[in-house]
């Protein structure tokens, strides 16, 4: 799915507003781009290779992936989850891993009325972040690549 | 009369792509139905309720003589308010056709006091104001929340709901998936309500204070790690104002114990 047409000339607009962001495209430099093919992503984020264990501690982590907000996950020990989206054991074994890459990197190409969160999404798609947050992604590419060998474990 | 600056124009492109739904075709629930049993308690009983403090502040800020005035609002609206008309009240917010703009309980009280007492000026959501509105606020318990929704206010209606509608921030969430598609469902250790006004200025349980509406909305797009809108903007009173007109029919529960 291409970006709605109405949105191109909103980004636009919106370019010269991102002061931190870098280069001609008005990406941050540490950004890496990432290719989706039909619905995933094939490639590990910036040829990183992820860490389950790591992975594990950032989906519950408040501050970090806060995934727990949203969806029960098979973490002993948790009081408290939410039942926004559905509960995740086992969804290694309903979508492969370039499925899971680009659900978590931003889940608008799947579902644009989604209310998940792109974890990894284009910082210039963010309307009006928090100054401090402007140019950043909700994640880094290393910790989406750590949640995404976490989630492969969920089979 | 509406004043579309460029970001409400930006931000009104950024919308979800879905048809503009009469908001809650189904029915209006005050976030009392959505608290915890205990936080009803709570709220029901005006000893137990931590808001009334706030509503004994704004009663003495309403009926003494303040340093410097030369009335108190008594004076005109009788000893505790006895001369308000609670359907009146719940009329807010109002459009000043003078002024050309919404104007919130808060500002007319403000005003009010600039005019006919001869008292200092106060920035929006200053704790004496905020006293106030939560004292002449609560004269209107149990009236129902009646908000214009005709004429000169439809376009600014749809702008609030514009506003309502548009993602925010780096959690990239709009109002309305929270509190139109998922209440009653829990995020993390909360349960979504619709995100009412009608009990609105209300005391949180997780802050400790007594929360005006404008700062209940700019405390939901700071945890969209949004930056939230000023207190004077127009986007806040344009949102304030669609998000009272949602809450039409429901009963006012100021002060109103909330999350
Ligand atoms: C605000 C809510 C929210 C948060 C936070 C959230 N999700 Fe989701 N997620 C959803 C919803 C809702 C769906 C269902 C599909 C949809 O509506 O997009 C979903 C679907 C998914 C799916 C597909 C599941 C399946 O069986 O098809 C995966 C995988 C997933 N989320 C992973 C994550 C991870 C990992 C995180 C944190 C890093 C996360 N989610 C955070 C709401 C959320
Ligand atoms: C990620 C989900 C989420 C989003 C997005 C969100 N809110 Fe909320 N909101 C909550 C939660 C959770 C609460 C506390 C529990 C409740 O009353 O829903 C709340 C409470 C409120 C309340 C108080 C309701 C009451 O009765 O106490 C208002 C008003 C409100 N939100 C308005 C907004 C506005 C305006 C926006 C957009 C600018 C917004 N919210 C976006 C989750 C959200």
């Amino acid at each position: 799915m291409p970006l709605p047409k109405t949105l191109i000339p909103v980004l636009l607009a919106w370019m010269p507003l991102f002061v931190l962001a870098s280069g001609q495209d008005g990406l941050p430099a540490d950004y890496c781009r990432w290719e989706r093919v039909d619905y995933s992503i094939v490639e590990p984020l910036c040829g990183l290779a992820g860490d389950a264990q790591r992975g594990s501690e950032i989906v519950s982590d408040s501050g970090r992936g806060n995934c727990l907000a949203c969806h029960q996950l098979p973490i002993p020990g948790i009081e408290a989850y939410g039942t926004i989206g559905p509960p995740l054991a086992g969804v290694a074994s309903r979508l492969s891993v370039p499925q899971i890459r680009l659900r978590v990197v931003d889940s608008r190409y799947l579902n644009p009325m989604s209310i998940m969160p792109g974890f990894y999404r284009d910082p210039r798609l963010i309307n009006r972040p928090a100054k401090k947050y402007v140019g950043k992604t909700f994640l880094s590419a290393q910790q989406v690549e750590d949640v995404i060998a976490y989630l492969a474990t969920l089979k | 009369m509406i004043h579309f600056n460029k970001t409400t124009l930006l931000c009104g492109a950024l919308l979800l792509a879905v048809p503009a739904t009469n908001v809650l075709a189904g029915e209006a629930r005050s976030g009392y139905d959505y608290i915890k049993p205990a936080s009803r308690a709570m709220q029901d009983d005006d000893f137990e309720n931590p808001g009334m403090l706030a509503v004994e502040q704004g009663r003495a800020l309403f009926n003494d003589l303040q340093a410097g005035a030369s009335k108190a609002c008594a004076d005109c609206h009788g000893i505790d308010g006895t001369k308000f008309i609670p359907a009146s009240l719940a009329r807010y917010p109002v459009y000043d056709e003078e002024a050309a703009e919404i104007v919130t309980l808060q500002e007319q009280i403000s005003r009010c006091r600039e005019a006919n007492s001869g008292s200092q000026h106060l920035p929006i959501d200053n704790p004496d104001l905020v006293a106030l509105e939560t004292f002449v606020r609560n004269r209107a318990i149990g009236e129902p929340v009646n908000v214009q929704t005709d004429g000169v206010m439809v376009a600014l209606l749809k702008a609030g709901e514009e506003l309502y509608r548009t993602r925010y921030g780096l959690i990239d969430m709009a109002c309305y998936q929270c509190h139109d598609i998922y209440p009653g469902q829990m995020i993390r250790g909360q349960k979504i309500s619709q995100g009412q006004a009608n009990g609105f200025p209300a005391y949180r349980l997780d802050t400790g204070t007594i929360t005006t509406l404008n700062q209940r909305i700019q405390q939901c797009l700071t945890s969209m790690r949004a930056e939230p809108f000023a207190a004077d903007s127009e986007e806040i009173r344009q949102l304030g104002l669609y998000l009272m007109s949602r809450s039409n029919g429901l009963k006012i529960e100021t002060p109103a114990v909330r999350y």
